[in-house]
């Protein structure tokens, strides 16, 4: 079942209510994965009823109207969103997980919301569990479609071990709470269909709606103070060319030529969970399930098996190509590209035929 | 500082994951069991918390009396007491397993463990609430992801990271703390600590199971392309070929556009 068979079977249904989308910023825009949440959202929604996104203040705010305001609301109507709510508080100055889960507790309870949807990011996940916590409503996290049945009942499909396995499950509950998996195949472009949701008439302005949330003490007991990154070069996560390295590099001091091979390729060096482990590398490099998710053009595996852990961590890659002694090991099915042998040999050659052909 | 961890028995999974015939687990009869690894962090700080302040490490987990087995790998690595909440083979949602967990600290004496340290997320199913859900029952506050922890008397303070940005965040004790990879580098057990483990005595709970209003139907492993890589040779005989492959992806340096494909530029 696609998402987008979801939200037609959803129509039919009839008796579905609003969705509400949790939005983040991303500096002056919202942010990628909240954009496919907005998709997902719509999913959910026969066109009648339309996505209510809800966009909080920016980190430093005051709890006055924001100048992006009117920028991101233009975003948000390109992607079909009709209703827009922009969170307004004097007390919320920061990102604040409970003030955050109780503004949409509130916004749920006001509109009768069918479901409350956000991304399966760090921040979403978050949210979604304490809204689940303070409602005492089920979290169904990582989802890739769902399906509403009627009488709140949803048909889901979400990710288990990070998207190695999937779950069919059914979930039962007044309001449905659902984060949407990074990697659900659904588009954040504006569909046709979307496009004329937003605007029957030819128009795409949403409503913008300021709100405010009633807060308690302890609603803000846990708030964030950002401060930015030590930014230190190229990012693991947005890097061109990762080389990975793996138990085949036998040790720390087998790193610097994949380092060396990196930096000629402008890109950066990622490793597997037993590097860290060992503590050959920082984890801060780790590629996988519990490190860093990786979507770079090539990624030049050198020495990893391929266990279902790391390959969770670069599926996103355009191009895997695989170096390894064993013509068995499981990267080699992932991979496009493989050469069969030693890293400690092959590795230094292709530096070498590298500089080579550049001269 | 009295420390509870919450630690979860998931499949040991390598290159392949294979779903038992009536599609209701993982298939565990080719591999063993283990603990989440955001969850064996968090049992490494809360011993190198008491190493430094005092106090004791109670690890708890819920699930079938083989999670026994966890628990004493986690006592190997210096936690003092273990607590197995006995389940039958139901699987437990994260309301259930909440539940469970805070009637358990209600029962497990006059320690009111002023920190509860979880995984940020369970291996297996991933459901990224059990933590916050035990915290809000606690009337406790919770962090998240945290990525660096530092107990100092009654405050907790946590750092992680977020797109790109840290967040620091305060808070008093008693709180409830999730904790990812990374946080620290977990040590291996020593010979006494497998002694000292074997014999550990396992403080056995069983809770009463409850439906959590999200239930599994199946699981299934996704199609995945059954290709397999173009073998481009062996060793560094395979170089000149892997070189011009790199080529046609167009992550060579662009100084290396020379004869053959300048046209292309």
């Amino acid at each position: 079942v696609t998402a987008s068979e979801a939200g037609s079977a959803g129509a039919a249904a009839g008796d579905v209510g609003s969705v509400i989308c949790l939005t983040e910023r991303d500096g002056p825009t919202i942010a990628e994965a909240s954009l496919r949440a907005v998709a997902f959202a719509a999913t959910l929604t026969g066109p009648a009823v339309g996505v209510t996104a809800v966009v909080f203040p920016p980190s430093g705010s005051v709890g006055t109207a924001e100048p992006d305001d009117e920028v991101l609301g233009a975003v948000l109507a390109e992607h079909g969103v009709t209703d827009v709510c922009l969170v307004r508080s004097a007390e919320l100055t920061a990102y604040a997980p409970v003030a955050w889960a109780r503004s949409l507790e509130q916004l749920a309870a006001a509109g009768g919301a069918s479901a409350v949807v956000a991304a399966a990011t760090d921040h979403g996940s978050e949210v979604l569990a304490h809204l689940g916590a303070m409602t005492g409503l089920p979290v169904a996290a990582n989802c890739l479609s769902a399906q509403w049945g009627g009488a709140g009942r949803w048909q889901l499909v979400r990710q288990r071990w990070a998207g190695s396995v999937l779950e069919d499950a059914v979930l039962e509950a007044s309001c449905a709470l659902l984060t949407v998996a990074a990697d659900a195949a659904i588009s954040p472009q504006p569909s046709a269909a979307l496009r004329e949701t937003s605007a029957p008439d030819g128009g795409a302005r949403p409503t913008l709606r300021a709100v405010t949330p009633v807060l308690s003490e302890a609603d803000l007991v846990v708030c964030a103070t950002e401060s930015a990154e030590q930014s230190s070069g190229l990012s693991l996560a947005t890097a061109r060319v990762v080389v990975g390295g793996g138990r085949g590099v036998g040790g720390p001091d087998g790193f610097a030529v994949l380092e060396e091979l990196a930096d000629l390729l402008g890109g950066v060096v990622g490793v597997s969970r037993v590097v860290t482990s060992q503590g050959w590398r920082p984890h801060r490099q780790q590629v996988g399930q519990t490190g860093t998710k990786i979507s770079p053009e090539l990624y030049l595996a050198c020495g990893i098996s391929g266990a279902i852990q790391h390959m969770a961590g670069c599926l996103s890659a355009r191009h895997i190509v695989a170096v390894n002694t064993d013509a068995d090991a499981p990267i080699i099915a992932h991979a496009e590209y493989a050469v069969i042998g030693d890293l400690s040999e092959v590795v230094p050659a292709l530096i070498a035929g590298i500089r080579a052909r550049s001269r | 500082v009295d420390v509870l961890v919450c630690v979860k028995r998931v499949p040991m999974v390598g290159g392949k994951v294979v779903v038992t015939g009536d599609g209701q687990h993982v298939d565990t009869r080719m591999s063993g069991f283990t603990i989440s690894p955001h969850e064996e962090c968090a049992v490494e700080e809360a011993v190198q918390i008491t190493e430094r302040e005092g106090g004791t490490v109670t690890v708890l987990t819920l699930g079938p009396p083989a999670a026994a087995d966890q628990l004493r790998d986690m006592l190997a690595l210096g936690a003092h007491r273990g607590v197995l909440l006995e389940t039958d083979d139901r699987e437990w949602g994260p309301i259930a397993t909440a539940a469970a967990i805070v009637a358990a600290v209600g029962e497990l004496g006059p320690s009111p463990f002023p920190l509860i340290l979880a995984g940020n997320e369970a291996a297996d199913t991933g459901g990224f609430q059990v933590g916050i859900r035990v915290a809000h029952a606690l009337g406790r506050p919770c962090l998240t992801g945290i990525k660096r922890l530092e107990i100092a008397g009654e405050t907790v303070r946590a750092t992680r990271e977020y797109r790109g940005a840290q967040e620091r965040f305060e808070v008093g004790l008693p709180a409830v703390v999730t904790v990812k990879e990374g946080i620290n580098l977990p040590r291996y057990p020593s010979l006494p600590g497998r002694l000292r483990a074997k014999r550990a005595e396992i403080t056995v709970l069983r809770p009463q199971w409850q439906a959590d209003g999200l239930r599994k139907q199946a699981l299934r492993v996704p199609a995945g392309s059954a290709r397999r890589a173009q073998i481009l040779g062996h060793g560094a005989a395979a170089v000149p070929a892997l070189v011009e492959v790199l080529s046609e992806l167009g992550v060579l340096p662009s100084t290396t556009r020379g004869d053959g494909d300048g046209a292309a530029a």
